[in-house]
Parts: structure tokens; sequence; C-alpha cells
């Protein structure tokens, strides 16, 4: 096991090298340059120059890539030419937020999709079944910033139900330690702020949970549908087991592996909705800060964050390929 | 010749050769459109697109007003837009720069099918040119297009094409290339695959033992026979075409006139006005999801009639 995680990670490093040397010609081609943008448009040639000298735009491109990945292999991401604040820091008072939103998504979707998607097939060609299928379909085919707005307009606006924008309260003075709100609220025992925090995610969250959850209602349909009628669970019915343990051990586990790939594969959806949520419910993640370094063309933060991303995606795919041998054990992990 | 195509493993028949079906009137997507035909899912989606398109081709003969003009400019005060059938004249009501909404939703369809098209072609093109080298060529220029490829799907695909858009500057072309470009490693791995597992038929060895060139086996007889998942995904990518260029703009990076006439625009400006004017929202964001929905919907049905598992039926 620990051989091929080893491997596995191995093999990821020709992709992040390839990966860094496209970001870093990409971020350079970006127009108006890296000191126009920081200085504004009418910005005088010798504080472009000065700018070019302090941040090194001036050196050759390869001094610079060298500096670049030097630089990245000591887990120095460089400084955010808007904030001013080292990158890795900027993102670690605001990845928290993006985590905290994408559990809350992925609970919520896991936690209706994979039931919705099980008695859709249990039922199959009945009403359920039909309007499942047909609600996942909706759910796939809605623009995740447009029932954001439907959810907003709804909810926090119509009926007054939860707050339509931001973190937490502005009234709320609550204690931050982890920059994960509601875990700090438990933490601290102000469970006042815990419950604001997690009042706030809703709303954002069911935004950015309903096409990870139409897609995962489908597959685990298309899943059991297929493992149900399966000869070992005719031969588990002929023994005589009980349809509880039919259910739960032979259709469900053998059904999950499809269900658990598609699951991991959400990740990018989830990152790209979540720049789009955070951006209608003003939620200070990283999707908006993303969001205001492409506006501000801030290099640093760009790379960066899409080698993070890329890091995460690898690592959640990995994660995924692993958890299938816990799953069915005839998985051997190669 | 040298025989750089591994003789064939399972011996699996080609299911369908264009030069052997010609005549006999079972062809692949004659017997697709047939099977299509007969399937509600696939006649709701292609009427879908087709008022779309109707709408979109006929737009300057069915909007009132031109899209980016501003007839209710008059009409409208700081505090009050009006509504749908408030105001004489605006069926839809206005918008926040005294647009005419219906008008505007017209035009945009004008300008999501643009959009959509063009960056589906741009992806499909690119994609597939890849997926030749890879698949055709194999050996080297496969692994350093796959590797490439790799790279390209290590970074989800909207922010990909967030990414490019960045680059290029805010315009309506940016989004088509930004698009597009996202498109390319899905295309092209769905086709190297497909090539992939087409090469070992029958066909493709009776092809080699006629002594045909590389090149005519696989742009004659490979590709052909490859391109049926392709133009599935290609269905399916135009929904995701449609729902990314209105993201896009969503988030500013379309550029131009800030009352253009386009989904993604109007909802930018809608957030704002959200609680006094919420159709300003709704309206085009129902737009984009049933443009969406329609191509979904007929991608998946055109999905089941190529599979081999319902054909047989």
């Amino acid at each position: 096991m620990l051989r091929v995680i080893g491997k596995r990670l191995a093999l990821l490093i020709p992709t992040l090298f390839g990966l860094s040397i496209l970001l870093f010609l990409w971020v350079r081609s970006l127009p108006g340059g890296p000191a126009t943008a920081l200085l504004g448009e009418k910005a005088t040639p010798e504080a472009i120059a000065r700018v070019n000298e302090l941040y090194g735009f001036d050196r050759p491109l390869i001094t610079q890539y060298l500096t670049y990945i030097g630089k990245l292999l000591q887990g120095d991401f460089g400084v955010s030419i808007n904030t001013g604040r080292p990158v890795l820091e900027e993102f670690a008072t605001r990845f928290p937020a993006t985590l905290e939103l994408t559990v809350i998504a992925l609970i919520f979707a896991i936690g209706v999709g994979v039931p919705l998607g099980y008695l859709a097939a249990r039922h199959y060609g009945r009403f359920l079944d039909h309007s499942s299928v047909v609600l996942s379909l909706v759910g796939i085919t809605v623009p995740v910033f447009f029932l954001a707005f439907i959810l907003k307009y709804l909810f926090a606006i119509q009926w007054s139900l939860l707050p339509p924008d931001g973190r937490q309260s502005p009234r709320m003075d609550a204690t931050h330690y982890t920059q994960f709100y509601v875990l700090d609220g438990l933490l601290t025992g102000e469970y006042d702020a815990a419950w604001d925090a997690f009042l706030h995610l809703i709303l954002p969250g069911l935004a950015l949970g309903t096409i990870p959850l139409a897609i995962i209602v489908r597959i685990t349909r298309a899943s059991v549908l297929e493992v149900q009628n399966a000869d070992y669970v005719r031969t588990a019915r002929a023994k005589g087991l009980m349809e509880r343990t039919i259910r739960g051990s032979f259709i469900l586990r053998n059904a999950m592996l499809p269900v658990v790939t598609t699951i991991g594969l959400q990740l990018g959806l989830l990152i790209s909705g979540a720049v789009l949520t955070e951006t209608v419910f003003a939620f200070n993640g990283i999707g908006r800060f993303l969001r205001d370094a492409i506006f501000g063309l801030d290099y640093p933060v760009l790379q960066g964050f899409i080698i993070f991303i890329a890091i995460l995606y690898a690592l959640i795919n990995l994660i995924v390929d692993l958890s299938y041998s816990v799953i069915d054990p005839r998985v051997r992990v190669q | 010749m040298s025989t750089i195509l591994p003789p064939a493993a399972g011996g699996s028949a080609a299911p369908n050769d264009p030069a052997i079906d010609t005549g006999r009137g079972t062809g692949l997507w004659k017997d697709a459109f047939l099977r299509l035909r007969k399937n509600p899912q696939a006649i709701v989606g292609a009427v879908i697109i087709g008022l779309f398109l109707l709408v979109a081709i006929l737009a300057p003969l069915l909007a009132p007003y031109g899209g980016n003009d501003l007839p209710g400019r008059t009409s409208i005060t700081p505090t009050t837009i009006p509504g749908p059938g408030e105001i004489e004249g605006f069926p839809l009501g206005l918008d926040r720069f005294g647009g005419d909404v219906l008008s505007k939703l017209i035009w945009g369809a004008q300008a999501s099918l643009l959009i959509g098209v063009v960056s589906t072609a741009l992806g499909l093109a690119g994609g597939m040119l890849l997926g030749i080298l890879a698949g055709g060529l194999g050996g080297w220029v496969d692994n350093v297009i796959m590797r490439f490829v790799d790279i390209l799907l290590s970074v989800p695909n909207l922010l990909l094409a967030v990414s490019i858009a960045a680059v290029l500057g805010q315009s309506s072309y940016a989004i088509m290339i930004a698009i597009g470009v996202s498109q390319i490693p899905i295309f092209a791995r769905l086709l190297r695959s497909s090539m992939l597992s087409q090469r070992g038929a029958d066909y493709i060895l009776a092809a080699q033992t006629l002594g045909l060139s590389r090149r005519t086996i696989t742009m004659s007889h490979l590709l052909p026979n490859s391109m049926g998942p392709v133009i599935v995904q290609a269905t399916l990518t135009l929904a995701t075409a449609v729902i990314d260029a209105a993201a896009l703009s969503f988030l500013g990076l379309g550029g131009g006139l800030p009352q253009a006439a386009e989904w993604g625009r109007m909802l930018t400006y809608a957030q704002v006005e959200l609680a006094v004017a919420p159709q300003l929202a709704f309206l085009p964001g129902a737009c984009i999801a049933i443009t969406a929905l329609g191509f979904t919907l007929l991608g998946e049905s055109l999905r089941e009639a190529l599979d081999p598992k319902t054909r047989k039926k």
C-alpha cells in the first residue's frame, strides 16, 4: 500500500513540473503585465521600471522561472501583489472557508444523493424513479450561480429565513482560532457563533451541492439497477438471507464503486462552483479571492492557487483509488 | 508496410464500417436516427434546440429593439424598474439600464448560440487533431500529447477557461477561445481511447493486408468508426459551453458594453437588484437552464441510440 502511494506521488511530479512551466508562461502573457496591473493604467514608466526591478519582472524569463521554481520547492509561493501578504498566508486564512462550504455541499450531495438514487432504483419505473430522474436532469442543467440566485431570493429575501450573505453576522463577536467558523464556535463554547456560521453555510452549500447531488443520484441509480439483478444477489435471496443484509452488504456495497469514483470527480466541479457561489453570497473564501486575483492580475496568487488545486485534485484522486480496495477487496491496488 | 497496429486481441468484428453498410439502409447513423425519432426525450431536446436556434437566427426580426439599445431609459428611476406587464410596449419590463428585457433575451440567444457553437467547434477541432495524432501515430507522439492533456486536466475545466480568458482580455472572442481550449483535453482523450479500441479490429487488419497506407487507414477507416462517442460528447459539451459562457460573462470576463445582451451578463447586473426586480435574474437564468437542458436531452438520447448494448434490440 505504501509503495503504491509513493509511486503515485512520484508520478505527480512530472505533471506538476509541466504545469508550473505552463503557468509561468501563462502568467507572463497576461495583458498589461504585472507592473501596469499593480500601478494602474496611468503609471509612469519610471514607476513601472521600479516595480519591475523590485519584483524581478525585468530579468530574463529563464532566470525568473528558476527563481520561481526554487522558491516554490521551499514552499514559498511569493507575495500577493494586491494585498502585499504572502500567498500561502492568504490561502491559509481563506481556504478553511471554502473547505467548510465544500464539506457542507458534499454532505448534502452524498447524504441526499445516495439514498435517493438507491430508492429510485428500488422503485424502478414508478413515480419516485421518474421524478428523481427528471429532478436530477434539471439539477445538472441549472447553472450553479442561477440556483444560488433562486435560493438567495426565496430563503433570504422573500422569506427572510436565512442570512443572504457573508460567513457570520457582523454583530457576532466571535473568537477565531482555526478560521473554520463553525468549528471555532464549538471549540470556544460560543455556540451561538457556531450556529450563526452554520446558518450562513446552508444556502451556499445547497447551491453548490445540487449539481453533484444530481450526478450522484444518477450514478447511484444506474449502479444499483445493474447490481440488484446480479446472480450473487439472487443466490443470496435463495439462501434465505435477510433482506436487510442483502440490500446493505450485497447490493449497496457493490454498487458503491462507481459512486465513489464520481464523488471524487466532483471535486473539480465543486471548486469551480465555489468561485461562482462565493461571488453570489459574498462569502469570503478562496473562490472570491481568486476572482479578485484574476481582475487584479495578481500573478503569484493565480499561480499558487492553480498549483495548489492541481495537487489537491491529484491527492483526492489518489484517495479515491485507494478507497476502492477498501470497498471492494477484489480490486487490488497496483 | 510496417505493422504499427497490433493484431486483434479479441477478434471483435467491425460493427459498422460505412463502406460495408452502404446501400443496405441499416447503417449506424441511420439506425441511431430511427431510434432517436421514437425517443420522447430526444424529441423534447430537439424541439427545445430547434426553438432556440430559430429565435437566435431570427433575432433581428423577432426582437422589438436592438441588443444594446436602451429604449426605456426615460422610464427607469433609481428606485423603480418597471417589471413585466407594468409598462406599455415592454412585455417583460425593463432592466437597470433601460433596456427591453424581451429584446435582450432574444439577442442573448444569439450570443449564447454563437459562443456555444464556436467554442465547441474549436474544442472539437483541437481535440480531434491531438486525438488523431496520439491515437493514429502512437509511440512517443502519443506519450507527449497525453502528458500535455494530463496537465490540462489537472486543473478544473471552468478554472482553466477562466485563466485563459484572463490572458486574452475581456471580450466575447476571449470567452469562445477560452471555453474551446478548456474542452480540448476531453475530446482528445475520448477520440484517442476510441481509436485505440478500434485499432485491433478485423477491418483494420483487412485494410492493412490490402496494403493501404497508414494515413488512409487512420483517416478513412479508423477515424469514422471512432467518432461515435466524440459526437455524443460534443452534443453534451454544447450544454456545458452555454453554461460556462454564461459563468464567464457573469464573472465579468465578457467585455463590451455593460448593457450588452448576454444571458450571463444580465445575471451579473441582476445581482444588485435581486430584492426589487427578481425577474431580471430569473428570466435569463431560466433561458440558460432550458437551453442546456435541450442539449443534454439530445446528447443523452444520442448516446443511448449509439450504444451497442441498446442497438441489438
